[in-house]
């Protein structure tokens, strides 16, 4: 076929078209697979190796660790770092070893070369451990014992092991759940009846009654928690009892405290089915525990927990925000150049840096509208503040303003899609125009604001930069949610899935371990991302179904 | 179409024309009465120094070519045109005696006295039943009893209630086009107005549904003063008891159906109605 002839049938065009949605699709789908492979990965429990290394000045040690990448390097690279090697032999394999053991060894990522590895293998025996302290534990498991005697050596110990980690885990469970929750609670108590104290103070109030009263409940709390210190010491003795006795790489045999571990188990007995028991199980702890050893290791729960919550309440203050000024905007303010200018400084808004937002969220929300609360309402926390430091509340807010002109513009967009017809029904019944709004143009439009919503949710969910300025931390030591009336606490400070990506990856003292987290967190902020878009998609197509007659 | 015979189709003619035959505006009583009604769309004056009245209890026919204004100026009797901006009138509406554009007019309770069905069938997305009940619900009556009573009665002076009876909870926008406008008009009379607009409200239909339209027209003007603006002469000449011809926003002739159609004053009105132009 001629050329020309060819072009005019606009077949190129469709195959452009088609390679342009596939490259988008591609980059979509890569993106997710990369992020899912590198971070679901790190859950696998992997075998660990045993060699014989030759170092540096010739010396033969034992290694032992789990191998985490291999790369290939040139002769240079490796003679610059320091090794003795032949130049003309252009390439050298590289491994990065994980060797754990951060206590006895100080470091636990070892650089190895291939050539230097030998005798390598994967004895039966190998013992990894997950720590509270100094991260992993690799090596022989020796002794079990009790009060510093034996009670098990040798082939015995490990069932031994077993059956006393199992009390030692639930012994702790047990001080965990005192010490966060009934002492948490009395701490809560307490500084509440000190702030009462304080307000009375404040407002020369000196009723004696009232005083007796704070001081009879303050016995009372006392009293409580020293019966709680004193189940805690006992749970403390009763935990201290058993440890062990292993083997590190180098033969040195140290003492590890039950009470220290997490978990133990040894990868190269175990067959694929307990390797996926172990490796779902350790995937749960990823999701439901709290961080441990400065957010390297143990679990996200309360990242995950604060950036659905902040997302939640953005939503429930950006939607009726957002709504009734688009309603304002499209049917009552009289078209014009303010709307018009009204309209391009909404687009505008979108387009502002997100991390503008967050300075203006400092300084408006958390040190002018904070401070000015806490001086009104909160004069007897003074001079520690309660809204006047950045949190929850403030950093939905900020990305409640944020997000607003997707709102409004969607609504907007919705509102003006109801057909005329629908308002002069209203109106030819005798409804007023707020009438008309209310019950036939808002249910209309909802898939439109619901779409609006769903923008939002999107973009507030990944937004990192300005929640770091206005409420989030590290390491939060409560949930924004408890137990503890009024239950919701909107001052306090938060984690953030976003946040905690780059906490992990660029802050953290032990970069190596922390990496594949980072991953493992990015799936899971984009999880979190997609289930919460997927249920208002889910909303909004059933909204849409509702009202689908009036869309042609 | 300008000789005596009346138009024939599927509607038995002489029954629709047997009590019309010698109607005449001074035996009637006048609901509406529209003096010297100008309206300016910005500059453009879209209907120029009408002057109608419209008799109770019959039905009066507006036609005329597109962009003659007859919608406007149904419109302007409930006083629609109100949401339109750049509109400004001239002249009075009265509606029992009283101007519709005084200052002392609430437009909410002209409206319920004036109610309208428009070109195409527009039903709430919500409920048959609530579609019927909306009219009650915005005055505050949310008597479940007193609800299902008026939806009935409406639905059945609708002619719909047979239909829809076992189905009052689903979705209104699942009914079929002829059956949505006869939803729409059981809507309008739910609230009991004195007066019925409807504009061109068989011209989204098919023919069976507008011949039912059309028979229900017939039977609504026992207790409505009904206006219709219709693009289809044999409608007009079928339904109506009174023609109004507009012609670029002039009222041209008006008089009792059988005298325009068989015997009009004006050559214009003859031309339009045997098809010259329009």
């Amino acid at each position: 076929m001629n050329m020309r002839t060819w072009f005019r049938t606009g077949t190129p065009w469709i195959w452009l078209n088609a390679a342009a949605v596939s490259i988008s699709l591609i980059l979509v789908f890569g993106l997710l697979a990369f992020i899912a492979v590198q971070g679901l990965s790190f859950f696998w429990p992997k075998d660990v190796i045993q060699a014989q290394y030759t170092e540096r000045n010739g010396q033969i040690t034992r290694l032992i660790g789990e191998l985490h990448e291999s790369e290939e390097v040139s002769a240079g690279r490796v003679r610059d770092s320091g090794y003795d090697v032949v130049i003309d032999e252009t390439l050298y394999t590289r491994h990065l070893l994980k060797t754990g053991n951060r206590d006895s060894l100080g470091i636990d990522f070892r650089i190895i070369l291939d050539k230097d590895l030998h005798e390598l293998s994967y004895p039966a025996g190998l013992m990894t451990m997950e720590r509270r302290e100094w991260g992993n534990f690799y090596g022989y498991l020796k002794s079990v014992q009790q009060d510093g005697s034996i009670v098990a050596e040798g082939e015995a110990s490990r069932a031994e092991f077993e059956a006393r980690l199992e009390r030692a885990l639930a012994l702790y469970d047990q001080i965990h759940a005192i010490e966060k929750g009934d002492i948490g609670e009395i701490n809560y108590e307490i500084e509440r009846l000190r702030l009462k104290e304080r307000s009375l103070q404040l407002q020369g109030d000196s009723d004696p009654l009232k005083q007796a009263d704070i001081v009879e409940q303050r016995q009372q709390l006392d009293q409580r928690y020293s019966v709680l210190q004193k189940q805690l010491n006992e749970l403390y003795t009763l935990v201290k009892r058993d440890s062990i006795t292993a083997e590190v790489m180098n033969g040195q045999q140290v003492v590890i405290p039950l009470a220290q571990v997490v978990r133990v188990y040894y990868p190269n007995d175990m067959n694929s089915f307990e390797k996926l028991g172990m490796y779902f199980s350790k995937l749960w702890e990823f999701v439901s525990d709290d961080p441990r050893e400065a957010n390297t290791e143990g679990g996200i729960f309360p990242a995950i927990f604060g950036t659905v919550m902040m997302v939640i309440l953005m939503a429930i203050i950006v939607t009726p925000f957002g709504v009734i000024a688009a309603v304002y905007l499209h049917e009552y303010a009289k078209q014009g150049a303010v709307t018009r200018i009204i309209r391009i400084a909404v687009n505008n808004l979108a387009g502002v840096p997100s991390i503008v937002y967050g300075v203006f969220g400092l300084g408006f929300f958390v040190y002018f509208l904070g401070g000015n609360l806490d001086a009104l309402f909160y004069p007897e926390a003074s001079p520690s503040p309660v809204f006047g430091t950045p949190g929850l509340l403030w950093s939905s807010l900020t990305l409640a303003l944020l997000t607003l002109p997707v709102v409004i513009v969607a609504t907007e967009e919705g509102l003006s899609r109801v057909p005329r017809a629908l308002r002069e029904g209203s109106l030819s019944l005798g409804a007023t125009k707020l009438e008309t709004i209310w019950r036939i143009i808002l249910p209309t439009a909802s898939p439109a604001m619901m779409t609006g919503l769903i923008l939002a949710v999107a973009r507030a969910a990944g937004e990192v930069a300005p929640l770091m300025l206005v409420g989030v931390v590290k390491l939060a030591p409560s949930l924004p949610l408890d137990g503890n009336a009024p239950f919701l606490h909107l001052e306090r400070k938060f984690m953030h899935l976003g946040f905690h990506i780059y906490d992990v990856g660029f802050q953290s003292p032990n970069v190596e371990a922390s990496r594949p987290l980072v991953y493992a967190t990015a799936f899971l902020l984009v999880v979190v991302i997609v289930v919460l878009n997927l249920v208002a998609i889910h909303i909004r197509n059933r909204l849409r179904e509702k009202y689908r007659a009036l869309e042609s | 179409m300008s000789n005596a015979k009346p138009i024939t189709t599927g509607l038995d003619m002489d029954t629709l024309h047997a009590g019309r035959r010698q109607l005449s505006l001074k035996d009637e009583e006048i609901t509406l009465r529209i003096k010297d009604f100008n309206l300016y769309y910005g500059e453009k004056q879209a209907l120029k120094n009408v002057n109608l009245e419209i008799p109770r209890n019959k039905v009066t026919a507006f036609i005329g070519p597109s962009g003659c204004g007859k919608s406007t100026l149904l419109r302007s009797i409930n006083r629609m045109n109100d949401l339109i901006d750049n509109v400004s009138i001239k002249g009075e509406i009265q509606l029992d005696e009283q101007n519709i554009f005084d200052k002392s007019v609430n437009v909410v309770d002209l409206r319920r006295r004036v109610g309208m069905v428009f070109q195409r069938p527009n039903p709430f997305p919500k409920s048959i039943y609530e579609n019927v009940a909306y009219g009650l619900r915005i005055q505050g009556i949310n008597n479940r009893r007193t609800l299902d009573e008026v939806v009935e009665k409406s639905l059945r002076g609708a002619a719909l209630w047979d239909e829809v009876k076992d189905r009052l909870h689903d979705n209104a926008l699942g009914l079929s086009g002829g059956q949505q406008q006869r939803l729409v008009i059981a809507r309008a009379i739910a609230i009991e107005p004195e007066v019925l607009l409807l504009d061109e409200p068989a011209s989204a239909l098919d023919p069976i549904s507008t011949l039912k339209l059309e028979e229900l027209i017939y039977e609504l003007k026992d207790q409505y003063t009904i206006v219709i603006v219709t693009h289809n002469m044999q409608q007009a000449a079928r339904v109506s008891d009174y023609t109004a011809f507009l012609y670029m926003g002039e009222l041209i002739e008006f008089s009792d159906t059988n005298t325009i159609f068989t015997n009009p004053k004006t050559k214009q009105t003859e031309d339009y109605i045997t098809g010259r132009y329009g």
